[in-house]
């Protein structure tokens, strides 16, 4: 298959589109996650690794990765083909989040040959799952002040202290760690080191936290004299804080080179609007009320918004008086609406509102609620919307620092 | 699932809006903004005549009536620019005016009006009355048959931009129990007909115009079977252009406050360094941003059936949303200056206010949207 020819891609997509079809399992029988930060149970879990894994295996996941690090050697636009038939077909998530959109892109940029040979393929194919290490007890918002320690020894780094907030912590085999190597420079940005490190060694512990959703979902991880290879250091000792900065970029999607596929499904002012269609008010649809009629125009030109300000993010003639700030903005923008359109969707399940998942009475079996306690996770994670307030008014509108 | 329509942006678009980018900022710093709110009409002639010749009145007009042959998608960069730098002329009054003779003129008032339209003639839209609805079907002007091919005219229309410098009005009767659209030009009208307004926006000229008295010939009368898709027209194309003027001021006002923060001292620290007053700024950035967004969506999807009124409607409604709200917010952070005359956040509120007054607020749209998408 050559990758410049439009009738391949054609191929390609119509084949993608045709196996997602066939493929996607429309009720595995059990409420699947919604982010891959939402994994919560066993069953969860195995069911998305294994989804993952089959569409690698069909070569729908790392496409444009090179072939000889698990992927298929295509250009992008095949990848994006394939995201968006799975989209398209309602695909579950694709599990290995941090591997595949931070892990896999900065590998690929700034790893060894080693590395790229050790771990792209593992991380694709969801075999290797990946975890992040940046935030700390003591430290959530403040990353730059991170305190976990990394003492050189032999061919090792020694690591002792504690971070939280793991992802798929207790599932995970390798985790992208940020410590401080040196505690004794002057700023402190430049005491930190960006390491992968084994999760499955003595010292490593993880223990479950358990969400305000009630379930658990995240990890606590505390590494006690834990042992991590010292050629898993990206970039070089002190370089720390640059590398997780990249890192986060791919994350926010500034910088290419993502497997494909997505890792949440996005809160959708579409699927609230067919809930208020079916919800009661007075015995009329809740949508004859005028003022959640008026409510819902505004989450309706919101959810607009979202998507032509990621399309204007294409025309650079748009962006010419603050190239950075599109991009800076829309992790506030998303996250904050979801957070808002899931508490509305609450609103408008009336009396029933007070049920919660596992209550055969709740409106679509709790999906709601959950996802309304679950939106916290994005407003709070990758830098609250407080941080991003501050993040925006300072490299956007060059505001003095708070 | 409705289609709500799609961003993009052509090269002429591209074009027009860097050469407005600077035209108008040149043209129009804010001092001389000032100087004109004491002037009679508000705009300087010579910069209105660079407008003509820029050919940017024929921009949306037809070749073949002398325009340029585009749309009103290439116009919004043009207004934005205007709006950003509180540009007033009657640009806006006579591109709607042109936009009002092609969808219901008759074509001997199109061939009349369009070629003058797109060379430096002002034109302008009288649609207001006193009951300030602000649906344009809802007239209470009259148009009656007075022999010998004339019509006579009664009633007074209200908050007509431009008017003392228009070679034509647009205006909106009620005749034979219909709507109608008909051209009056200065000529038909009684002396002393024009009382200049006091209106919020001090940059802008608006004027009452009583007709009762006027009378027109037959042939004054736009096309009676358009006359409803023309008003339907003029509504949308108005509220684009207000969304264009409002998405520039509303970057403006953002500017002019962030200026002040960065450099205003208070507690020995600058104000801007504040959180109190940092977050709301980025809010009304970044709202800024959406309004933009949708602004180009609107331009671009107009003239599309069904999908432009979606977009047009959802971009003036965010624009009076964020606008509102960044130049309320730029009186508030300029602190005991903002509340002086002589702070330029007042004239970015006044500006907001007159647009959400005219052709319908965030609320009214938003209404608007509920029935069209819910």
């Amino acid at each position: 298959m050559s990758d410049t020819d439009p009738k391949d891609l054609a191929a390609y997509a119509e084949a993608a589109d045709a196996w997602f079809r066939e493929n996607v399992v429309a009720d595995p029988g059990f409420m699947l996650p919604l982010t891959f930060m939402e994994v919560g149970t066993d069953q969860q879990f195995h069911f998305l690794q294994d989804w993952q894994h089959k569409v690698w295996e069909a070569g729908y996941l790392g496409a444009a990765w090179p072939k000889a690090y698990g992927g298929r050697g295509l250009s992008q636009a095949f990848q994006n083909a394939a995201t968006r038939a799975m989209r398209r077909h309602n695909g579950p998530i694709m599990l290995n989040a941090i591997g595949i959109n931070w892990t896999g892109p900065l590998l690929l940029d700034i790893g060894s040959e080693a590395h790229k040979l050790k771990y792209l393929k593992g991380i694709v194919s969801a075999e290797d799952i990946w975890c992040q290490g940046f935030s700390e007890p003591e430290n959530g918002s403040d990353l730059g002040n991170a305190q976990t320690r990394a003492v050189r020894d032999g061919d090792d780094y020694v690591l002792n202290g504690s971070k939280i907030w793991t992802t798929l912590g207790r599932y995970a085999k390798y985790m992208i760690l940020l410590c401080r190597t040196d505690p004794s420079a002057a700023r402190k940005y430049d005491g930190l080191s960006f390491i992968l490190t084994p999760m499955t060694v003595p010292g490593v512990r993880t223990v479950p936290i358990r969400k305000l959703t009630g379930e658990h979902g995240f990890t606590q991880t505390f590494f006690t004299d834990a042992r991590a290879p010292a050629d898993g250091l990206m970039g070089k000792e002190g370089e720390g804080w640059k590398v997780a900065m990249r890192t986060l970029e791919y994350e926010r999607g500034a910088r290419g080179g993502q497997a494909g596929g997505y890792v949440s499904v996005p809160s959708d002012a579409w699927d609230v609007l067919e809930l208020a269609r079916r919800m009661q008010r007075g015995g009329a649809p809740a949508l004859a009320d005028p003022v959640l009629r008026d409510q819902m125009v505004d989450f309706m030109i919101e959810i607009q918004s979202l998507s032509l300000c990621r399309d204007r993010l294409a025309i650079p003639a748009l962006n010419t008086d603050r190239p950075m700030g599109l991009p800076l903005s829309s992790k506030l923008m998303s996250t904050e609406f979801g957070r808002r359109v899931n508490a509305f969707a609450v609103s408008l399940t009336g009396a029933r509102g007070g049920y919660y998942v596992g209550d055969g009475n709740a409106v679509d079996d709790g999906v709601w609620t959950r996802a309304y306690l679950n939106a916290f996770s994005a407003t709070i994670g990758g830098g609250t919307s407080q941080i991003q307030h501050n993040i925006i008014g300072e490299h956007v509108l060059g505001l003095p620092k708070s | 699932m409705q289609e709500l329509g799609r961003i993009g942006f052509n090269e002429a678009q591209g074009d027009l809006l860097d050469v407005a980018t600077v035209f108008c900022r040149e043209q129009s710093p804010i001092a001389r903004v000032r100087a004109l709110i004491d002037s009679e009409t508000g705009h300087e002639p010579a910069v209105w005549s660079q407008i003509a010749e820029l050919g940017w009145l024929g921009v949306a007009i037809p070749e073949a009536f002398g325009g340029v042959g585009l749309s009103l998608t290439e116009v919004v960069p043009l207004v934005e620019q205007m709006g950003r730098n509180l540009l007033s002329t009657p640009f806006v009054s006579t591109t709607l005016a042109a936009q009002a003779i092609l969808a219901g003129g008759t074509e001997a008032q199109q061939q009349a009006w369009l070629p003058k339209l797109a060379t430096g003639a002002a034109g302008t839209l009288a649609l207001v009355e006193a009951s300030g609805d602000w649906d344009l079907t809802h007239v209470d002007c009259t148009a009656q048959d007075a022999g010998g091919g004339r019509l006579a005219l009664a009633g007074q229309k209200l908050l007509v931009s431009d008017a003392a410098t228009a070679a034509v009005i647009v205006v909106s009767l009620r005749f034979e129990g219909r709507p109608a659209l008909a051209l009056v030009e200065p000529g038909d009208l009684p002396i002393g007909a024009l009382r200049r307004e006091t209106i919020i926006d001090e940059t802008r000229r608006a004027y009452a115009v009583d007709l009762t008295g006027a009378t027109i010939g037959r042939e004054a009368l736009m096309d009676p079977e358009r006359a409803a898709d023309a008003l339907a027209h003029i509504h949308l194309a108005a509220n684009l252009l207000a969304a264009a003027e409002m998405c520039g001021g509303t970057q403006a006002v953002i500017d002019y406050t962030l200026d002040y923060a960065r450099t205003r001292k208070q507690f020995g620290q600058l104000i801007g360094a504040y959180q109190a007053v940092k977050h709301p700024l980025v809010e009304a950035y970044v709202r800024y941003e959406q309004a933009r967004s949708h602004l180009y969506a609107a331009a671009h999807s107009f003239a599309e059936q069904g999908t432009g009124e979606i977009a047009t409607r959802m971009a003036k409604a965010i624009a009076d949303q964020v606008f509102s709200y960044a130049s309320d917010r730029a009186i508030q952070f300029h602190g005991g200056f903002g509340f002086t005359y002589d702070c330029d956040a007042q004239l970015y509120r006044r500006r907001a206010i007159w647009h959400a007054s005219q052709y319908g607020d965030a609320g009214y749209h938003k209404k608007k949207l509920a029935d069209l998408l819910l």
